[in-house]
């Protein structure tokens, strides 16, 4: 009896493995890193927590795990996608696309900022990924944890823990991965240059219409990615709008906090020691940095020529802010502008160039998606 | 098609369409600030 008594009571112990061990430290790291260091603490505690939940033995608590409370909500929202679409509704009531309307001329570093995700899949194939897996992986890139998640979901569910946790950490250590190729590539005199201050203002109506035009016409283009789109316009048209300010509020309020949690733990609860601890997981994060320093870099020589073509009127720092990773990038343009020369404000610009990022980098994964589906490489059911 | 063919098409469609996509946004934002330029609000009448 005893005996019996004592082996259910060890056995979480007696069935830990070193793999799940690891990745529970692991988990206890993410909480680390979110809570001492500062690190997108929103998304690295849930996954963290989710990472310590998942890997616990017998708990029933894994993604796999059919049937146990956070497989129901990894199915019911990460494989449906219906998390990320959510939270770009949120985002988009966040984002306020003024600077990029008082100035759209840096809506073009919102492309320039995505090379590094095509630049990417060319590196992913030639390491001997298959197609659909090469696209998830480059799409680290964007700099955007949903887009990331959304094409992952539907083409390499296997590597989505990698591509999520990559995607994520990545955004949080922009300010360290940035400034020294910002700074590599770029002169004193360059860095030093000062833009006019946004002085320029938008009409109310020219921000009301913006969702809904520039919606249409992208979605229009590449309607693979309207999910995405639309979401995010949707998001930007209730804050506009001016008149559903409840909506507005509780999308970049409570629902986006509320899918955030949700969506952490499931990323958390999905990495698994047994598929997780792989050569491959260490490729993907390999390539994701690529990713992101090849956007930097495209960014900054795209910055560089629009530099010498407006004739010293652009600060070709501003072309770094052109990923997605919002407002992160625009601040280390700031930061970086303003040592270079105190007199130096690039912030306003810079915001400009990164909700131009966001943009572009929902286009980038609805080409991606389109070309996939057009060579006849199906979703995942 | 070969995988090297592949991510050059990806490659050029990609990046072609989106440089495309957001140039054609900044002509389509500068429409609309030629049709609805900013004018300063109007102060409450009382004051």
């Amino acid at each position: 009896m005893w005996n019996v008594v004592l082996s259910s009571l060890v056995s979480g112990f007696t069935h830990l493995t070193w793999q799940s061990s690891f990745l529970i430290f692991l988990g206890c790291l993410l909480l680390y890193l979110a809570i001492a260091k500062g690190f997108e603490p929103l998304l690295l505690i849930p996954i963290g927590f989710g990472v310590i939940l998942g890997n616990l033995p017998l708990a029933g608590l894994a993604a796999s795990d059919e049937g146990g409370v956070l497989n129901i909500i990894y199915k019911a929202g990460i494989l449906t996608e219906i998390f990320p679409c959510l939270i770009f509704v949120g985002l988009g009531a966040m984002i306020d696309f003024g600077p990029m309307l008082a100035n759209p001329s840096v809506l073009i570093f919102g492309a320039a900022g995505q090379f590094g995700i095509f630049l990417t899949l060319l590196l992913a194939l030639a390491l001997g990924f298959s197609r659909p897996e090469a696209c998830s992986i480059a799409i680290i890139g964007a700099c955007d944890g949903p887009t990331a998640i959304y094409v992952t979901t539907k083409y390499a569910r296997e590597l989505l823990p990698a591509v999520s946790i990559a995607a994520y950490s990545y955004m949080s250590l922009v300010p360290i991965i940035q400034p020294p190729i910002m700074r590599a590539l770029t002169t004193k005199a360059e860095r030093s240059v000062v833009m006019a201050y946004g002085e320029k203002k938008v009409s109310k109506r020219v921000k009301i219409l913006f969702p809904v035009v520039a919606g249409l016409i992208t979605m229009l283009i590449a309607p693979m990615g309207a999910p995405l789109m639309g979401m995010l316009m949707l998001g930007n048209f209730l804050k506009e709008s001016g008149v559903v300010g409840r909506l507005a509020d509780v999308s970049s309020g409570a629902m986006v906090n509320i899918v955030t949690l949700l969506l952490g733990l499931c990323i958390g609860c999905s990495m698994l020691g047994g598929n997780f601890l792989q050569w491959q997981t260490i490729l993907v994060f390999i390539l994701g940095l690529a990713a992101i320093s090849l956007d930097t870099v495209t960014g900054v020589l795209l910055g560089k020529l629009m530099c010498v073509l407006t004739k010293g009127k652009i600060n070709p720092l501003v072309g770094a802010a052109g990923t997605s990773a919002f407002p992160m990038s625009a601040r280390v343009v700031q930061k970086e502008g303003q040592k270079a020369n105190p007199r130096s404000f690039l912030l306003w610009h810079a915001i400009g160039a990164n909700t131009g990022g966001q943009i572009g980098s929902v286009m980038a994964a609805s080409v991606m998606l389109a070309i996939l589906a057009g060579i006849g490489i199906m979703p995942t059911p | 098609m070969k995988d090297w063919a592949f991510g050059l098409t990806m490659t050029i469609a990609g990046m072609g369409v989106t440089f495309l996509t957001l140039y054609i946004l900044t002509l389509v934002i500068r429409l609309m600030d030629r049709i609805y330029p900013y004018r300063e609000e109007k102060k409450d009448k009382g004051s």
